[in-house]
């Protein structure tokens, strides 16, 4: 990565860092009581805004700096692109935190925004040339809006989740919890991922398989964690390495079904590794520090943020996407699995706007289809990128 | 059917309405009961809630609750996930049928994919009747509701009954001691806050934002524009899709523009992006070496001049000379001429010599443009090439004879009939092509050589036009407009109201109630006017959670 943009990031990453621990003082330190024995919590909130507003001034330096180095806009590849997702949360999350001082909402955004810078940075980070069809003003604009209509989306996300956190009877076992739970181990496998990713990135690790691919041709595939799953007929150049476990048929990506056993299987040795030390359901630990806020309110938030989001997102996903489509692929609309995920997405949010304006879904379910949307989009970020690979397919 | 008259006002009301039209009074028997009045659509009478007896009432009904259309919505989007699960036929390899393909490459649920017609989903008749249902539905609920929105939202009172005021979500009763000085100022804060506040018999209403109201149906009518939009591509001149591939230096008729307009190919180029480039040469390293960096075709647009009778040569003008790009499509009258599709080094003209073998002396040379051979090639003296056969791309078919596959010279070769004086009558036969020449009956005294080619690139142009285009950027304009318009503004109501002595101050919005708390915090704070929410509700409340 370029020294100047690089670094700039790493302390934008810092920054969130530092306002992640501001913010959970905040929201948990009771501690904290002024002389008329007040809690002063939203005092501790104030300056890990601040945090998070100069974290962010960091990481929009870092998309300058890298734009000058490339000579184009920094959202063309995955790294990239992912990076500007992190950044656009954090923008997200500082426009409703402006709305709604919420302290407990950058306590779940800000570590969300690290993960994903986190995440952002296991992809070639190399400044690339555009291909033709990139070389576009519009195809720019689409994306670094379609990337903020996302984030502002996502931070409906967090409200919902910690609405859900906040409601829900942990004492008992049912199907809501374990979905709760199912959502906070697919975070820690993110976590899992990213540590692994980075260990054995220290370790410089790589094991060279020869492999023959669908069409009988054969090829070599370069592991970058040892491998569970080995390639199709897959054969072991690089000596001391580990030996697959299994072989994976022809069609299917080895390495990158290696990538994500490993992520699962990390996540869940986390996971149990939380669950043994607190020894109740990861909901059910933070529930307590959620206790001082209103359900109504925060329902709200999440509520406030898809209604902010969802123009922004359509407007980017869409529309912007049907213009650059019109100049760089003769017509605006294609059926490319990509462009029909944005339309789902849409799809959608429309039928929760509905759900919610007309048919009365507050609270709960409206929480259950924040998680939902924000599923699709991940999906649409990492599925239909990395393995439908359409027009849109960085990779 | 009855007219509803108010008992409260004296208010005639229509058949179906909820909630007086004049002082808010709940009229219906259920609205009486509850803690908080449903202020939905003000209460107004809707047709589809009101009348029910009809074929065309239920079709009426059913489309514009929104339960129906949420469904609809829902289904087109389970539909349109469901094509991506395996790839459209468009978008598979050419050269086997679609059935072939789902089955070979993803088995039998391939093939089910296929026989379901997934393939090809969204042309489908279902998918299409889907996005018809969608419409029909947005028309009809946005019409129902409407209408009798705004003729309540325009007409309403100000003073309303308590009956009104003590079922809102937030409300609050008052003892002052000097009403109009409380009130006065409250007006002033309020004003200030940007509300509109209206007056009544000394009571108020200050409003804001309702022009949000109407955002959802402005977005809705933006909606049905771009669907009708989309739909106009199926009628005949609306849309063309096409395509033109033109060799360099050649120019070819544009497909659709009935002969009127040529473009040329003066030029077709493909660039690299430099690998020793010190920014990007990690990144193409990585690639493997060629990353393109541009397609361009130097092109020169011409228009006929003359009626263009068939046969004769086209007499043509100039008129615009461009490079199309990707990105940077040329543009004629509602046409665009896309850079889609090339091939580099095409094989456009090849030269042979007639060789003696015995002395290896070369009789002469014939140059053979590939796209248009002549039948015969006089080297003089006696000398002559006659084009026997010609296969561009050559094959031997299924009886192992020689054949082409198609009119590209891709592969060409020639069987060539060599007139000499040794030979003035039959002459010998030679069969050439690429890396292969053979005597085609034993021993020959003459043979062609192979003496050079010429190459070409060749552009392939997409040819474009779209007529559905305005109705699809209209609509589009009008959507994000109106939904902008409801996203970023909400409604929000404040009643102050003098009822038996008291001031009662009562609070809606249509959405975002955290902003309009904030409102009344301040009102609270500065005139001690208070709304608190409903201890009814709050009742509720506590009993679910
Ligand atoms: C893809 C299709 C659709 C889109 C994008 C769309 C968009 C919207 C939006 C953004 C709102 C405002 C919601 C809010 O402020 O929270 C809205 C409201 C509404 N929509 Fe749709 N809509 C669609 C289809 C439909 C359909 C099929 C119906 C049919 C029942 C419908 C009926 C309504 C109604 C009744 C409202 C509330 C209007 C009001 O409160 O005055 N919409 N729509």
């Amino acid at each position: 990565m370029g020294s100047i943009n690089g670094s700039l990031l790493l302390v934008a990453f810092f920054m969130y860092l530092l306002a992640t621990i501001l913010f959970a003082v905040a929201v948990m330190g009771r501690k904290w009581r002024n002389k008329e024995g007040e809690v002063t919590g939203s005092r501790w909130g104030k300056i890990g805004f601040a945090a998070a507003i100069i974290g962010f001034l960091f990481s929009v330096g870092y998309f300058i700096a890298r734009w000058i180095e490339a000579g184009h806009a920094p959202v063309s590849n995955m790294f990239e692109y992912t990076t500007f997702l992190g950044i656009a949360l954090s923008f997200a999350f500082l426009i409703l935190y402006a709305i709604y001082k919420t302290d407990v909402l950058g306590m779940f955004t800000m570590p969300v925004v690290m993960l994903i810078i986190a995440y952002a940075s296991v992809f070639p980070t190399e400044v690339a040339p555009l291909i033709p069809a990139l070389q576009s003003n519009w195809l720019k604009i689409h994306v670094t809006t379609t990337a903020l209509g996302q984030g502002i989306l996502s931070i409906g996300f967090a409200a919902g989740l910690i609405y859900l956190i906040r409601t829900l009877d942990f004492t008992k076992r049912s199907g809501k919890v374990f979905w709760l739970e199912f959502i906070m181990y697919s975070l820690i496998s993110l976590v899992g991922f990213i540590v692994v990713r980075y260990l054995f990135k220290l370790l410089d690790y790589e094991a060279v398989f020869q492999y023959v691919d669908k069409e009988g041709q054969e090829g070599e595939m370069v592991y970058h964690l040892p491998a569970l799953l080995g390639p199709h007929q897959g054969e072991l150049l690089t000596s001391g390495a580990m030996e697959p476990l299994l072989n994976l048929p022809a069609w299917m990506r080895s390495d990158d079904a290696n990538t994500v056993i490993w992520s699962l299987v990390m996540g869940l040795v986390l996971y149990f590794i939380i669950r043994l030390i607190g020894r109740k359901p990861i909901g059910g630990m933070l529930q307590p520090a959620l206790k001082g806020i209103n359900p109504d309110t925060i329902d709200e938030v999440s509520y406030r943020a898809i209604a902010i989001g969802f123009p922004v997102f359509t407007l980017g996903g869409l529309i912007f996407a049907m213009i650059w489509a019109q100049i760089a692929w003769t017509r605006f609309w294609g059926w490319d699995p990509k462009e029909v995920w944005a339309l789902v997405t849409f799809l959608f949010y429309a039928a929760y706007l509905h759900l919610r304006l007309s048919r009365g879904w507050h609270g709960e379910p409206s929480a259950w289809l924040c998680v939902i949307g924000f599923a699709i989009i991940m999906f649409n970020l990492v599925f239909v990128n990395l393995v439908i690979a359409g027009l849109h397919s960085y990779a | 059917m009855n007219e509803l008259k108010c008992e409260q006002c004296g208010h005639v009301n229509p058949y179906g309405t909820r909630l007086c039209q004049a002082c808010g009074n709940p009229l219906d028997e259920k609205d009486k009961e509850a803690a908080v009045i449903d202020m939905r659509y003000e209460g107004v009478a809707r047709r589809s809630q009101t009348y029910n007896k009809t074929f065309v009432d239920k079709i009426w009904n059913f489309f514009s609750s929104v339960k129906v259309g949420i469904s609809i919505i829902v289904l087109t989007l389970i539909a349109s996930a469901l094509g991506t699960i395996f790839p459209q036929e468009m978008y598979i390899p050419k050269v086997v049928t679609a059935a072939q393909y789902y089955q070979e490459e993803y088995g039998v649920l391939g093939q089910i994919y296929y026989m379901l017609g997934f393939h090809n989903l969204y042309g489908s008749w279902w998918y299409l009747a889907l996005v018809a249902a969608l419409t029909t539905s947005i028309i009809i609920a946005s019409i129902d509701r409407f209408f009798p929105l705004y003729k309540s939202l325009k007409h309403q009172r100000v003073k309303k009954n308590a009956a009104f005021m003590k079922r809102q979500r937030y409300v609050g009763k008052e003892e002052v001691d000097n009403e109009d000085a409380v009130l006065e100022k409250a007006k002033a804060l309020l004003l200030k806050r940007r509300y509109r506040v209206r007056e009544e018999e000394g009571n108020l209403l200050a409003e804001k934002g309702r022009f949000a109201r109407w955002g959802p149906y402005v977005n809705h009518i933006g909606l049905v524009l771009f669907f009708t939009g989309a739909m106009l591509r199926f009628f005949p001149g609306m849309y063309i899709d096409d395509s033109v591939w033109v060799r360099e230096g050649d120019t070819e008729v544009i497909p659709g523009t009935n002969g009127e307009y040529f473009i040329e190919n003066e030029k077709f180029v493909m660039e690299l992006y430099d690998e020793e480039d010190e920014t990007f040469g990690k990144a193409i390293e990585r690639a493997g070496g060629m990353v393109v960096q541009n397609f361009q075709t130097d092109a020169v647009l011409y228009k006929r001049k003359d009626d263009g009778t068939v046969g004769t040569d086209p007499e043509l003008e100039k008129v615009k000379e461009d490079e199309i790009r990707v990105n940077h499509p040329l543009r004629f009258n509602n046409f665009r001429l896309y850079q889609s599709d090339y091939k580099l080094n095409e094989l456009n003209t090849m030269t042979f010599s007639l060789r003696s073998r015995e002395s290896g002396e070369d009789i002469g040379t014939m140059e053979i443009d590939l796209f248009d051979p002549e039948s015969e090639y006089d080297l003089g003296d006696g000398y002559k090439v006659v084009v026997n056969s010609y296969f561009p791309n050559f094959e031997f078919n299924e009886d192992n004879e020689p054949s082409t596959k198609s009119s590209i010279p891709d592969n060409p070769a020639f069987i060539f009939q060599m007139i000499t004086p040794e030979h003035p009558d039959e002459g010998e036969y030679s069969f050439v092509g690429i890396r292969r020449n053979e005597d085609v009956f034993g021993t020959n005294d003459y043979e062609m050589k192979f003496a050079g080619a010429e190459m070409k690139n060749v552009t392939g142009l997409t040819v474009r036009k779209d007529l559905t285009l305005p109705f699809i950027i209209l609509g589009a304009s009008i959507f994000m407009i109106g939904l902008i318009q409801g996203s970023y503004w909400s409604h929000r109501r404040i009643w102050l109201q003098r009822i038996n002595g008291q001031v009662w101050v009562a609070a809606h919005t249509n959405k975002h109630w955290e902003s309009l708390k904030k409102d009344l915090g301040v009102l609270s704070a500065e005139t001690g006017l208070q709304a608190h929410e409903n201890e009814a509700l709050l009742l509720n409340k506590k009993g679910k959670n």
